[in-house]
């Protein structure tokens, strides 16, 4: 991506005094920026179902993701860095995470633990959100039902290494879109796609 | 205008009796202070706890009336987690239906596999072997264990102990290591099917459960010393959300709740199932239903069924798992592939389901949680008419307006946590 | 089959209108405007002395000519009997009977679970509102045949409708009467819950947040 030559729309737009080239100096405080960030990732834990046992079996001592700068178990969305929804969620509780999400200051990323966040999972019926990232952005899917601890490490180390790939120039990581005028995040179409049934799902809507 | 109702303020601090043991020291703040300052005792605040705190147990939203800082009303609102289970089952066949039920009461998986086996064997009336009713004794108590494991450890975060949730987090990791072992999943399980289990205990398991109950008991042990006789745990826990057993019974409670209060109803005991009524246990049961009786009562019955599992393994029989039944249960692979017959009941297996009679069957077992009950209707097709779970953590959830009217904010957390709930089963 | 079938039917002739046994349970079918006083019999009498409601539920059939049973389940503490009665509501009346909340407390979600789901009326519940679904949900009932599935509306349409239910405006009338509340709501927003409407709290319009 680079660097773009004038200040783009964006919520940091007007903090850029003056564009830079990327250089030595650049370069470094991408560094050290990224790994103070990618290093000490507060979660959010917004934990539905059974995902969340697995997670909470993630933060205590066997797998332990304290060795990865996480303990700090962030329950207010102010002070958190990452959005980890782990567990189904049901259309009741999409205005809440949508609102939490909305709550967290940027810097933040969003983790989708388990295949009921990332797809709706099982529950292909009127009840569930087909996939949490119809209602927000996600940057990291883990699938599993519910993924192992290392599981979710793995997909923790891989938004660290995402983490450490962003750049302080690029606004656009940092862009953020609010609701449309529809009330939706992405196009009718989009959600509608996103949301059909595969696998043995298409044969389940027959009763008897 | 709607008028102020009149609450006594049960206010109290903790304090140490004579013999050393915590007690409340009941501070007569209260009305004597609303009588001296009636512009103090002013108006309500209404606030709002959930869908997404770190004190209610999964996503349970509270709205709460208060007075200063006593409860005056609260108002669960529930369904944050309804994933329509039941309307789920409807369109599944019964051995299909299976891993559904691990995700309602996630805590205690294999027990509800069980409830749902045997409330489906109960409706085809089909007899399971020996040796299938004593591993799912196994199944049943290990998930009694490993759920109340979870319920303490996360008491006593909400009560402010950090620690035993360490301690006890640790002890459910080898429990998960055997189920694991045994199913290939620590937590979604799906362990049983209609006649019978999806496989059996493999080498090795019996020696680490045995290995497992010796050594449990040690860290229980340090548990009890660390919370029983805690001035803090005590003076946070005695005397908070009592209910008397005829208004437990009132509200349909069961389980610890109503065991805490005086109340001897369990479902093993009283409508047995799995032979529990040729096992030697005991069944705690309480006498104020305040919180710490139902922690005591929790606490005793996973020591015991420790005990039962120690019984089980020490008769469990050889013999086959599954129900000889080949209407019922898939054939073995090697016949499947020699046999014309074997393969024409696999392909019905698979592709139709077993057919239930016309019926109806309610099949009632002893959760950890409390009565969990599943009520099937069936109209003669492989797929259930109806699926009923009856809850007991929705249930018993119903009765926390009830038990948190008077008392303070924070015993309002300690109460919410005493009624373990788990909000997969509560909204299914 | 267990006697207090027989002791029901002594008790109210015509009211029972048929009795089957089905995987060793007891099943008594019961005219629906009678049930109050049914159940309060088989608590209060001390030969029956059902104390304990295990659960209250409903059935669609399959079959679009069959009523819809509510399904009442009853257990005796004491002499560990178990009953389960039903009381057919016709498909092609509006769905009411009467709330057993007076003769047991716990029957209160319950019965909000029944109407949340299959949309029977409980007369004379205390507070008869939606307890799974959100308030304002306007899809339907989900646990009916006509049901379907994966709802009556589109994906798109139903994240959309999820996301404009503003979580804050699910307050009960209950809620809001407490004092504090009631007084300090803008004045608009009154008139609209005095009309019975709920969850349409407008949001601030777009692009008037505050430049950085």
């Amino acid at each position: 991506m680079g660097v773009t030559a004038e200040p783009t729309a964006g919520p940091g737009a007007s903090h850029i005094v003056a564009p830079v080239s990327p250089n030595w100096v650049t370069t470094r405080l991408d560094f050290l920026v990224n790994w103070a960030r990618s290093n000490s990732l507060w979660p959010m834990p917004f934990g539905t179902a059974c995902c969340a046992i697995e997670f909470m079996a993630a933060a205590a001592s066997r797998y332990d993701i304290a060795r990865f700068g996480m303990e700090r178990m962030s329950f207010s969305p102010r002070q958190a860095d990452v959005l980890l929804c782990a567990g189904r969620l049901p259309f009741k509780l999409a205005p809440v995470i949508r609102r939490i999400y909305d709550q967290m200051p940027q810097p933040k990323w969003v983790i989708s633990m388990g295949a009921c966040a990332s797809t709706g999972g099982i529950f292909d019926n009127y009840a569930m959100v087909q996939g949490i990232d119809t209602v927000v952005p996600v940057d990291v899917y883990v699938p599993g039902c519910p993924p192992r601890p290392e599981g979710l490490l793995y997909g923790i180390l891989l938004l660290q290494k995402k983490v450490r790939g962003e750049t302080l120039a690029d606004h656009a990581i940092r862009e953020e879109r609010p609701l449309d005028e529809r009330g939706l995040r992405l196009s009718p179409q989009l959600v509608d796609e996103l949301s059909e049934p595969f696998g043995n799902s298409v044969h389940q809507t027959r009763s008897a | 205008m709607p008028e102020k109702r009149s609450i006594e303020l049960n206010l109290a601090t903790t304090g140490i009796d004579d013999r050393g043991a915590g007690m409340r020291v009941p501070l007569g703040i209260g009305t004597a202070l609303a009588e001296r300052e009636p512009d103090l005792g002013g108006e309500h605040m209404l606030i709002n706890i959930g869908p997404q705190h770190p004190a209610t147990h999964g996503v349970l939203r509270l709205v709460v009336e208060l007075d200063g800082e006593v409860v005056v009303r609260v108002i669960p609102h529930v369904g944050y987690l309804h994933s329509g289970f039941e309307k789920l089952g409807e369109y599944r066949h019964y051995n299909q239906i299976i891993p559904l039920t691990d995700r309602m009461d996630y805590l205690a998986p294999m027990s509800n596999n069980v409830v749902l086996a045997l409330a489906v064997e109960k409706l085809m009336g089909i007899e399971i072997t020996e040796r299938c009713k004593v591993l799912r004794v196994i199944a049943c108590e290990m998930s009694r264990i490993i759920s109340h494991l979870v319920w303490l450890g996360t008491t006593s975060i909400d009560i402010g102990a950090f620690t035993p949730f360490l301690w006890l987090f640790q002890e459910r990791e080898r429990i998960y290591n055997l189920q694991e072992a045994w199913t290939g999943a620590r937590l979604t399980t799906s362990m049983t099917r209609v006649g019978g289990l999806m496989a059996d205990i493999p080498d090795g398991f019996e020696d680490g459960l045995r290995d497992f109950c010796r050594t449990f008991t040690k860290t229980l042990d340090e548990v009890d010393r660390a919370l029983t006789r805690n001035a803090i745990w005590c003076g946070r826990t005695q005397g908070i959300g009592a209910l008397t057993g005829a208004e437990a019974i009132n509200y349909s409670l069961s389980g610890a709740m109503l065991r805490a209060s005086g109340v001897a109803y369990d479902v093993r005991k009283d409508r047995p199932y799995l032979d529990y009524e040729t096992y030697d246990f005991d069944v705690p049961i309480g006498e104020h239903g305040d919180v710490y009786d139902r922690y005591l009562v929790r606490f005793e019955e996973t020591r015991q069924a420790g005990r039962i599992i120690e019984q089980a393994l020490d008769r469990l029989p050889d013999g086959p798992i599954n129900v000889d039944d080949p209407r019922v249960i898939l054939p073995p692979k090697s016949a499947v592939m020699n046999d014309m017959e074997s393969m024409i009941f696999h392909f019905k297996h698979v592709m139709e389901g077993v057919k239930a009679p016309v019926g109806e069957a309610y099949m009632p077992i002893e959760s950890p949680k409390g009565e969990l009950g599943y009520y099937f209707v069936s109209d003669g097709t492989a797929k259930p008419v109806r699926w009923r779970v009856r809850p007991p953590a929705f249930i018993n959830l119903a009765a926390l307006p009830r038990m948190s009217e008077g008392h303070l904010l924070s015993d309002l957390i300690a109460i919410n946590a005493s009624v373990d709930i788990v909000m997969g089963e509560v909204d299914r | 089959m267990n006697p207090s079938a027989a002791a029901l039917r002594a008790q109210f002739d015509a009211a029972i209108t048929r009795v089957t046994e089905s995987c060793g349970d007891t099943i008594v079918y019961v005219d629906p405007t009678r049930v109050r006083e049914i159940l309060a019999w088989l608590k209060d009498a001390p030969e029956q002395d059902y104390d304990y409601l295990v659960d209250i539920t409903a059935v669609e059939y399959r079959d679009a000519g069959l009523p819809i049973d509510v399904v009442y389940q009853v257990f005796s503490l004491r002499r560990k009997a178990f009953l389960r009665l039903k009381a057919p509501l016709d498909k092609r009346e509006p769905l009411a009977i009467d709330s057993v909340v007076p003769i047991w407390a716990g029957a209160d979600w319950m019965e909000r679970e029944v109407y949340d789901m299959f949309g029977i009326t409980f007369r004379e519940h205390p507070d008869l509102r939606r307890i799974l679904m959100w308030e304002t949900y306007a899809e339907g009932y989900p646990l009916r045949k006509d049901f379907p599935l994966r709802g009556r509306f589109s994906r798109a349409e139903q994240v959309r409708q999820a996301l404009g239910a503003n979580p804050e405006a699910h307050y009960s009338m209950e809620e809001l009467s407490i004092v504090q509340a009631a007084t300090e709501l803008p004045a608009d927003m009154r008139d609209r819950l005095a009309r019975g409407e709920r969850g349409k709290i407008a949001e601030p319009p777009r692009g008037e947040t505050t430049d950085a």
